[in-house]
C-alpha cells in the first residue's frame, strides 16, 4: 500500500508532519501513522500557550488498538488546536494532511531531525515488512 | 439457537416479582423524608424467578471462558484454575468469618495469612510481604508509594523521575504518574531486552526507580537484569518488578536474588485465583529488608516469646485493641510496619483470593511450582515453533512463557491481526491479546499457559493455520468474522466514540430503528 507523503512537507522519525511557514507550523500525523493506529476515537489535545521543546511530548492519540504520544518535531509555542478534533477525532483518518491537522506553533530556535517527504517515504518502507 | 437476548429492562411486566419477602415482625415505620428519591423508580425491571436465572444462564452460556475453551490473552496468565481451590475458598471457617471477629477468633485464618507471606517471600526471594493490595496496578502503586516514603525517610527529595522501558504494561507509567513521578521511557535494543547505552543516558540523581517486568512483555527474559539492577543502584534508584509474569520463573529464579527491591504477585494470574470478569484480584507484594518498614498496613505476625526481639522485617504496632488481652506466644496477630504508608485496602485484603493462593501452592509444592514454569515455557515455545513460519515472531528468541507474534501474513497483505483475532472466535478459541506491547506492529501475543494439553495446543496451532489459508484464499472471510457468534463483529470505533453506558428506552429503541440488534 502506497501512503500519501506531500512533498511539500516535513516529517519525523516518530510519524509527524510539519508545515513550516515564517515562524508559525503546522503539525498533525502522517497518513501512514494514521493507517497504523486504525480508528482515531480520542486525541488528547494541548492548551494554547503551552511551550515544548523539540521531540516533546505535546499530546496523544488514542485508537481502538492503542494509544500513542505525539511529538512536536521542532520546538515551539501552542499558539492553535484544532477544536474540531474533540468531537470529530475521525478527521484524523480521513484528512491527516488537511483537516485531521492537530496543533499550530509558533516555531522556536532548536530544530529537530525532520525528513523531506522522500526520505520518509523511503523510511516508512524499511519499517513496514 | 435464539441468538439475540434482550437487556434485563426489556423482559419486565408490570407487577411481576421474583423474591418472597417475610412478613414484617417489627413495627411498620415509614423513611425519613430527606431519604426518599424525588423521582420515581419507573424502569426498574420486574420479572418473576425463572425468568432472571434463565435470562442471566443464557447470557452465561455465551460466554468465552477458561472453562469452555483454551483463553491464549498474553500478559494474563489465563490457566485453568482447580476447583479443589474453590473447595477450600467455601470451608465455613474461612467464608464465614468477619474481618472485625477480631484475632482470638481469627487465628486459622491469620495463620493462613502468615504462611503466604512466608511462601511468596521464599518464591520470590524476598524478606517481607504484604497481602493487602487487590490487584497488580494497586500492587504496583503500593510499590511506588513505599519507594517514595522511602527516599524521603532518608532526606532524598531530589528523586523526581521514574524510569519505564517502552515494552512495559501501561499500568506502569500510569502508576509512577499517580504517584507524582514523571515518567521517562527506555528503549529496548534488537534482543528485546532494555538498552543499556539508553538506560545509562537516563538515570540521574533524578532517578526514583526503574519499572522493569521480567520477563518482559516480548516474552523474552532479560538478559542484562543484573546489569540493569547494578546501574539503577549506583544511581541512587530502586528496582521495582512487575510481577505480571511471574508463571515464567516460578522454582527457577528469584526476582529478591536478581537485584529487585520490591514485586507484586498478580495471585489471580500466578497463583491460580479466578480472573478475567470473575475476580476479584489479589496483589501482594514483597520486598528487601529495608523497604519492609514501609509496607502497608496490616500484615501478620507471630508473638515473640516475652523478651524475645522481634525480627526486624515485623517490628511495628500491634493493631490489637487497647485493654485486650494478651495473645499468648506463638498466636497470629496483626501488625502496622514501623513507617507504614498506611492502608491501601479495607481489613485483609481479598482474603479469599488467599485461601485459593495458598491452597495452590500446598497442593503442588515446591517442585510444582517449577514444574509450572517449565511446562508454561516449553508450551509457548512449542506454538512459536509451530507458528513463527506463518506468523512472524517480533524478536526470534526461545521465548519464556509467552510468544509475541504478527499478524503479518505474507500472502495477505490486507488483513490485520484484528482480522486473525476475530476469525478465531469461529474456531472456537477466545483470540489473544492483541496489539500490545505497543512497540510491535500488529502484534500478537500469545501466552497459552501450563493447563493446555498438547491436543488442545495443536488444534489451536491448526486453527491459526488455517486462518492464515482463509486469509491467502478468500480475505473477506477474514473481514467478515465472527460468523457463528450471537452477535457478529461490533462497531468498536462507535462504541468507544458514542459509549451507551446504561439503560435507556429512547435510545435503544433509536438503535433498534437503525437496524442494530443486541
Amino acid at each position: 500500500m502506497a501512503f500519501k507523503t506531500p512533498t511539500e512537507l516535513q516529517y519525523s522519525k516518530t510519524h509527524e508532519w510539519i508545515r513550516i511557514e515564517g515562524d508559525e507550523a503546522t503539525v498533525g500525523i502522517t497518513d501512514y501513522a494514521q493507517d497504523a493506529l486504525g480508528d482515531v476515537v480520542y486525541v488528547d489535545l494541548p492548551e494554547v500557550g503551552a511551550r515544548f521543546e523539540a521531540n516533546g511530548v505535546f499530546g496523544a492519540v488514542e485508537s481502538v488498538k492503542a494509544a500513542s504520544d505525539l511529538y512536536l518535531p521542532v520546538a515551539g509555542e501552542i499558539i492553535a488546536v484544532n477544536e474540531a478534533l474533540v468531537n470529530n477525532p475521525e478527521l484524523i483518518n480521513k484528512d491527516p494532511y488537511g483537516e485531521g491537522w492537530i496543533v499550530k506553533i509558533r516555531v522556536a530556535p532548536g530544530v529537530g531531525a525532520l525528513m523531506s517527504a522522500d526520505a520518509y517515504a523511503a523510511y516508512v518502507d524499511t519499517i513496514k515488512h | 439457537m435464539h441468538n439475540h437476548e434482550p437487556p434485563i429492562f426489556e423482559l419486565s411486566g408490570p407487577g411481576k416479582i421474583g423474591v418472597n419477602l417475610p412478613q414484617i415482625d417489627v413495627p411498620q415505620s415509614e423513611l425519613p423524608a430527606d431519604l426518599l428519591r424525588a423521582d420515581d423508580l419507573a424502569g426498574l425491571p420486574e420479572l418473576t424467578e425463572p425468568e432472571v436465572i434463565r435470562h442471566y444462564t443464557r447470557i452465561s452460556q455465551r460466554n468465552f471462558a477458561i472453562d469452555t475453551t483454551m483463553v491464549s490473552l498474553g500478559s494474563c496468565t489465563m490457566k485453568y484454575n482447580s476447583k479443589f481451590h474453590e473447595e477450600a475458598a467455601r470451608l465455613p471457617g474461612f467464608a464465614a468469618a468477619h474481618p472485625l471477629q477480631g484475632d482470638e477468633l481469627s487465628q486459622g485464618a491469620l495463620q493462613l495469612m502468615y504462611e503466604l507471606q512466608a511462601y511468596l517471600g521464599e518464591i520470590s526471594g524476598f524478606d517481607a510481604v504484604s497481602l493487602q493490595p487487590a490487584a497488580g496496578a494497586q500492587g504496583e502503586l503500593t510499590g511506588i508509594l513505599v519507594f517514595r516514603a522511602y527516599h524521603r525517610d532518608r532526606g532524598d527529595h531530589e528523586r523526581v523521575e521514574v524510569l519505564v522501558p517502552d515494552s512495559a504494561h501501561g499500568t506502569n507509567p500510569a502508576t509512577a504518574a499517580i504517584a507524582g513521578y514523571r515518567v521517562v521511557e527506555v528503549k529496548s535494543d534488537a534482543r528485546g531486552n532494555v538498552d543499556l547505552e539508553d538506560l545509562r543516558r537516563k538515570l540521574s540523581p533524578r532517578t526514583a526507580a526503574l519499572m522493569l517486568t521480567n520477563p518482559n512483555t516480548l516474552g523474552l527474559f532479560e538478559e542484562h537484569v543484573t546489569e540493569v539492577a547494578r546501574l539503577v543502584h549506583e544511581a541512587g534508584g530502586l528496582l521495582y518488578g512487575d510481577g505480571a509474569n511471574f508463571n515464567a520463573i516460578l522454582g527457577i529464579v528469584k526476582p529478591g536474588e536478581l537485584g529487585f527491591d520490591f514485586m507484586h504477585y498478580n495471585l489471580h494470574k500466578t497463583f491460580t485465583t479466578p480472573h478475567g470478569g470473575g475476580g476479584p484480584g489479589s496483589g501482594a507484594v514483597g520486598c528487601t529488608a529495608a523497604l519492609a518498614p514501609f509496607l502497608p498496613t496490616p500484615r501478620v505476625r507471630r508473638v515473640p516469646r516475652e523478651g524475645e526481639p522481634l525480627p526486624l522485617t515485623e517490628r511495628g504496632v500491634s493493631l490489637r485493641p487497647a485493654g485486650a488481652p494478651a495473645l499468648p506466644e506463638g498466636a497470629y496477630e496483626l501488625f502496622a510496619p514501623e513507617k507504614t504508608i498506611g492502608r491501601v485496602k479495607t481489613f485483609h485484603g481479598n482474603f479469599g483470593m488467599l485461601v485459593r493462593a495458598w491452597t495452590y501452592i500446598r497442593s503442588i509444592g515446591a517442585a510444582g511450582l517449577r514444574r509450572v514454569s517449565e511446562t508454561a515455557v516449553l508450551n509457548a515455545n512449542y506454538v512459536q515453533a509451530r507458528l513463527k513460519h506463518v506468523y512472524p515472531a517480533a524478536i526470534d528468541r526461545t521465548c519464556m512463557h509467552e510468544t509475541v507474534l504478527q499478524g503479518k501474513l505474507a500472502a495477505a497483505p490486507e488483513v490485520r491481526t484484528f482480522d486473525i483475532a476475530k476469525r478465531l472466535i469461529d474456531y472456537g478459541f477466545h483470540p489473544p491479546t492483541v496489539y500490545f506491547p505497543l512497540i510491535v506492529p500488529e502484534a500478537l501475543m500469545i501466552e497459552p499457559t501450563e493447563t493446555e494439553s498438547k491436543r488442545t495446543l495443536d488444534a489451536f496451532c491448526d486453527a491459526l493455520l488455517a486462518i492464515a489459508e482463509e486469509a491467502a484464499r478468500d480475505p473477506e472471510i477474514l473481514k467478515r468474522a465472527p460468523t457463528t457468534t450471537p452477535v457478529r463483529r461490533l462497531d468498536e470505533v462507535r462504541a468507544a466514540r458514542q459509549p451507551i453506558l446504561r439503560y435507556d428506552p429512547t435510545v435503544f429503541a433509536r438503535l433498534r430503528e437503525e437496524g442494530i440488534r443486541f
